[in-house]
């Protein structure tokens, strides 16, 4: 699977209170987490969030078992999120929804374009190649499937 | 040799994995969503109803209309069912785990990131979301990849004011918010047997806040003791020596009351460092720091005295509270100026009964003091329960020794 996008820079230890805000929970409307995305990091970013790439610093993701994380990223039209570590419960939501995460240690350039080969494990940003660490195979099994939900249909 | 998180899962460090889950529980924040995504896969059958439960803790009783609405969902959905249920006012599902009793060995899973508390049992808990949740609904098993160890050696006694929260804080401050990301902790050392059931739900409840997937202690003669006043049989386990990923010391003795500072849960002080701070609010309970025993320690705290700024206690449980009532600790807090709410996760999500104001600093006995996380504007500190009286007493960050005091 090829990606590519736009970089949005962000840094360490981004916790899921910052993705989405607990005050946004209760509902089931996963165009307002979209729209609602970031709000306590930057309100204005949720508008940008369209065709782009997050390249985070660690631990993107920490925190909370909120699976509205993951969905309000995918949902706001968040290709993908590069990050040298991620809060693994996030991880596991991420993937379990569809919305490819990479580990990699690269650096980032507000705006760049960012290239991913999700198979080989390889991201490029402006020409600078960087190898990400290779997901399981089932959790590849999973995204490729498009999600858990997706993979589950497709068993039966 | 294998470390804990290999016995119980029966696999070696970073293979993966696919197990059947002894216990399985959501609640209201994030049962909804199980719902739905349970739904989207073409409502399954449960393959274990008997292991699932269900717990309105987050938001109960509900804050508005539109809560309600999607509490009755799921509420119809549990009874129907005859899943366990545990409606408004029964209190935090890792609370009511804990008081029914989990099993030494035992895989649990709760969509929830504190789940980690269970590790106290000596059993594998750990937090998923949604999506996986319903899968193991469906299935009544999940995959993992068996973590990586570091092990916390603690020695030593707790001195007079220092408390399992401020262990917890201490092994949090060393390791950092992902000091431990991706693996387990194993709490060892030759202070684990004076370390009581409480204590050491206390101190794996933190673990996810260091990334662990798990924190745990092995079952030994308290978790037996334990399990037994409820009926249930408990295997020990033998802690042997095991690849670790690294390992920290921690003497109790020499821990004091410390104070994790806004917007992170690492950056931590001794509270004698922010000592005057001015507060609006004091919160106890929660998942962390809502037992029975930190009740009592509060009210100890607190009898004879008045509190200086408003004062939310919230029991973690039916139980803790009823017990409080019996002991007469809900008097004295009365007495003190306190407000008791019913038994959930009261305000540490910001959601409802104690949300803060803009500029408004709160000195809690939770797990995350992120920013706005209890409301937007408003910032969190951390501690236990002792520096939450002698804070509520003085109207501002303070030491428990102030209590001392004639």
């Amino acid at each position: 699977m090829r990606l590519e996008g736009t970089a949005i820079c962000l840094g360490e230890d981004v916790d899921t209170d910052l993705i989405i805000a607990g005050r946004y929970l209760r509902t089931k409307d996963r165009g307002l987490w979209a729209s609602r995305a970031f709000e306590d990091l930057d309100p204005a970013l949720a508008k940008r969030l369209k065709g782009a790439i997050i390249v985070a610093g660690k631990n993107f993701g920490c925190g909370s078992s909120r699976e509205q994380a993951a969905i309000a990223l995918k949902e706001a039209g968040v290709v993908a999120v590069i990050a040298p570590s991620f809060g693994r419960i996030f991880f596991r939501n991420a993937i379990n929804i569809g919305l490819p995460l990479l580990e990699c240690e690269c650096g980032c350039t507000e705006g760049a374009h960012v290239r991913i080969d999700l198979g080989e494990g390889r991201v490029s940003i402006e020409g600078n190649m960087y190898r990400s660490r290779p997901l399981s195979p089932r959790m590849l099994e999973i995204l490729l499937a498009g999600g858990l939900v997706e993979l589950w249909r497709c068993r039966r | 040799m294998s470390s804990l998180s290999e016995r119980i899962l029966a696999g070696a460090e970073g293979s993966y994995v696919d197990r059947e889950v002894d216990r399985a529980y959501v609640h209201d924040g994030t049962g909804v969503l199980t719902l739905e995504v349970w739904k989207a896969m073409g409502s399954p059958p449960l393959r274990y109803p008997e292991r699932v439960s269900i717990f309105f803790d987050h938001i109960a009783p509900a804050n508005n209309s539109t809560t309600s609405t999607l509490q009755r969902e799921l509420r119809i959905f549990a009874t129907e069912r005859g899943l366990n249920f545990s409606d408004v006012g029964g209190g935090i599902s890792h609370q009511l785990m804990a008081e029914r009793g989990v099993l030494p060995g035992e895989i649990v899973v709760g969509a929830d990131s504190h789940t980690c508390t269970l590790g106290a049992f000596g059993a594998f808990a750990t937090g998923m979301g949604a999506s996986d949740m319903a899968a193991i609904w469906a299935e009544g098993a999940t995959w993992f990849r068996v973590p990586e160890t570091i092990q916390i050696f603690f020695e030593g006694a707790l001195s007079d004011h220092a408390e399992a929260k401020d262990a917890a804080l201490c092994y949090l401050s060393r390791l950092g918010m992902d000091g431990a990301i991706y693996r387990a902790l194993e709490f060892r050392g030759e202070a684990v047997p004076d370390l009581g059931m409480d204590d050491r739900l206390t101190i794996c409840n933190l673990a996810v806040e260091t990334g662990a997937k798990a924190g745990m202690f092995y079952a030994d003669g308290i978790t037996a003791r334990y399990l037994k006043e409820r009926g249930l049989e408990a295997e020990l386990q033998e802690p042997e020596p095991c690849r670790c990923a690294g390992s920290v010391d921690i003497d109790l003795s020499a821990i004091s009351p410390l104070v994790a500072v806004p917007p992170r849960v690492d950056r931590v002080r001794r509270v004698e460092e922010l000592q005057g701070i001015p507060i609006d609010q004091v919160f106890v309970g929660t998942c962390t720091n809502g037992r029975f025993s930190d009740m009592e320690r509060l009210a100890r705290g607190l009898k004879g005295r008045k509190v200086m700024v408003r004062t939310i206690v919230v029991p973690a449980s039916r139980a803790v509270l009823l017990a409080s009532v019996k002991a007469g600790i809900v008097e004295e807090l009365l007495r003190a100026g306190c407000t008791i709410a019913p038994p959930g996760c009261g305000p540490c999500l910001g959601a409802h009964m104690g949300v803060l104001g803009e500029g408004e600093v709160c000195l809690s006995t939770a797990n995350r003091n992120f920013t706005n996380r209890m409301g937007i504007g408003g910032e969190v500190y951390l501690a236990s329960v002792s520096t939450a009286a002698a804070s509520a007493v003085k109207g501002e960050i303070a030491p428990p020794e102030v209590l001392d005091e004639a």
